[in-house]
């Protein structure tokens, strides 16, 4: 999902999505739709899947206290370990930390991630999810949804559906990152 | 960027890099231990066989386990029980193993070089888990990951390594680990227990454990291998806790926040003191916990180069 490529500026064959204050009212939407879903934040958690997911999940939090004025639980979930590739590609893929400092059990988890595609890393996810607790269900946020599934999977939340080709790499940039915010098209 | 090998035989072979890669790796999956579900299914389908022609219930166990949270299946060979005391070779045995579609052969063995022997006659991964006089690689890597844990760099750290220097795999692997990752080591024993040439692994050699101590971050503790005492290297068991007991005054030579390692199993009065093996400075449950995690990250990173995950490709 081209979360390897992290170049700062843009580049010749890159295509703009989405502008940082696009981005920024998206997730101000988002943040908005959860709690209207949900009905406040009792029994709600947000787990950012990495690295991009834990970004927008950060700010996603940021903006449910500002509404709420109490904090939602934060995780950050590494699928590393539950990819369906691993017995089939030979360079293994780096390991990160899965810091999630709250029991999931019984609560209402709002993973986070920033492109969703094949669905191929929210199934790794769930599956990570599944192996901490028994949350008491599971619901899904993406900042783009490009298409392409492979997997019967779904988002609550979309912050923008576009139609892409199969060979195009969406990226998303992060100040987090040192890069400007945005969501952009590159070509090969 | 991965390990890029098949085996881990020795430290001698990693690169600095590369034992960080395999730190970092162990750092992440120790959250897997913490859980009340043990077990991700990175390995799933994969076959570690544990073969040990050594008696070992810690490094086995530990390897077992390992293999075991990362929902590999693991079969466990011991000498006693197989056709090793009919006389088969060790390469014979291993290729039997292979045929059975092992991916990853965890080796330890009371001969020098049987792993790097092993590695080039199989396909399958090979880890050294402690060849004779040579190397223990694992133990190296955990004790480093616990120092780095505990004191949150190794680097210009001051470690002492207390005992029998010239017959210890784990000293040997420890010093290579420690000098590739910029500690500055010590070694303390006596004479007859530091080998010839010891010099040239750019350690400092001590004969006087109380000189040793003096200013350590850690202090890393041999275990006296009391089998040995008939060959003349020590005049006796009395002696050598007399002069190289780890005792609590002693300890008060070191910095206020050493640490104390100990690879077991411990002989409490020999080379360590009860109060000293019990007290808050000794982390040397800390290791044994962290050993699981470091064989995890091993088994992780070596499991995309046996010949049989090409073969799959």
């Amino acid at each position: 999902m081209g979360r390897d490529d992290m170049n700062p500026s843009p580049r010749p064959h890159e295509r703009l999505l989405m502008d940082g204050q696009e981005m920024a009212r998206t997730l101000t939407r988002i943040s908005h739709e959860i709690l209207e879903r949900n009905k406040g934040i009792e029994g709600l958690a947000l787990v950012g899947i990495r690295t991009g997911g834990v970004f927008l999940a950060q700010r996603i939090a940021v903006r449910i206290q500002q509404i709420e004025k109490r904090d939602v639980p934060l995780g950050e979930l590494d699928i590393t370990l539950y990819r369906d590739d691993l017995s089939i590609r030979k360079d293994q893929p780096e390991i990160r930390k899965t810091t999630i400092p709250f029991h999931i059990s019984d609560l209402k988890i709002v993973l986070v991630d920033d492109v969703l595609f094949t669905g191929r890393t929210i199934r790794a996810a769930l599956d990570g999810l599944m192996d901490l607790g028994r949350p008491a269900e599971i619901q899904l946020a993406v900042l783009v949804d490009r298409g392409h599934r492979q997997l019967p999977i779904r988002a609550n939340y979309v912050g923008k559906s576009i139609p892409t080709a199969r060979e195009e790499n969406v990226q998303v940039f992060f100040e987090e990152l040192g890069q400007d915010d945005r969501v952009s098209i590159l070509t090969p | 960027m991965g390990l890029e090998r098949k085996d881990l035989l020795t430290i001698a072979a990693l690169s600095a890099d590369q034992i960080q890669l395999i730190l970092t790796t162990a750092e992440s999956l120790k959250e897997v231990g913490g859980r009340d579900i043990k077990k991700v299914p990175a390995l799933r389908g994969k076959t570690v066989v544990n073969l040990f022609f050594e008696p070992s219930t810690r490094t086995r166990t530990s390897f077992e386990l390992a293999a075991k949270r990362l929902s590999a299946d693991v079969i466990n060979f011991s000498p006693s029980s197989s056709s090793m005391v009919k006389g088969e070779t060790l390469v014979d045995t291993a290729r039997n193993i292979e045929a059975m579609q092992a991916d990853i052969i965890v080796l330890r063995h009371p001969s020098p070089g049987a792993a790097e022997n092993l590695a080039r006659s199989v396909g399958s991964s090979v880890i050294n888990a402690g060849d004779g006089w040579h190397e223990h690689p694992t133990q190296a890597l955990l004790d480093v990951f616990t120092i780095k844990e505990k004191k949150g760099r190794v680097s210009g750290l001051v470690i002492v390594i207390v005992g029998d220097i010239a017959h210890s795999r784990v000293a040997r692997s420890n010093i290579l680990a420690l000098t590739k990752l910029g500690a500055e080591v010590r070694v303390v024993a006596p004479p007859t227990m530091i080998p010839f040439g010891l010099e040239h692994l750019g350690v400092e050699i001590f004969y006087n454990l109380d000189e040793a101590l003096i200013n350590t971050d850690v202090i890393i503790m041999l275990r006296l291998q009391r089998e040995r005492l008939g060959r003349t290297l020590l005049p006796s068991l009395r002696e050598y806790a007399k002069l190289f007991c780890l005792t609590p005054e002693r300890l008060k030579l070191a910095k206020p926040d050493v640490i104390v390692m100990h690879p077991g199993p411990l002989n409490r009065g020999v080379e360590i003191s009860p109060s000293v093996a019990d007290s808050t400075v000794a982390v040397i449950l800390d290791q044994v916990t962290n050993g699981v995690s470091v064989r995890m990250a091993l088994m992780y990173l070596l499991s995309g180069f046996g010949e049989r995950a090409t073969l799959n490709e």
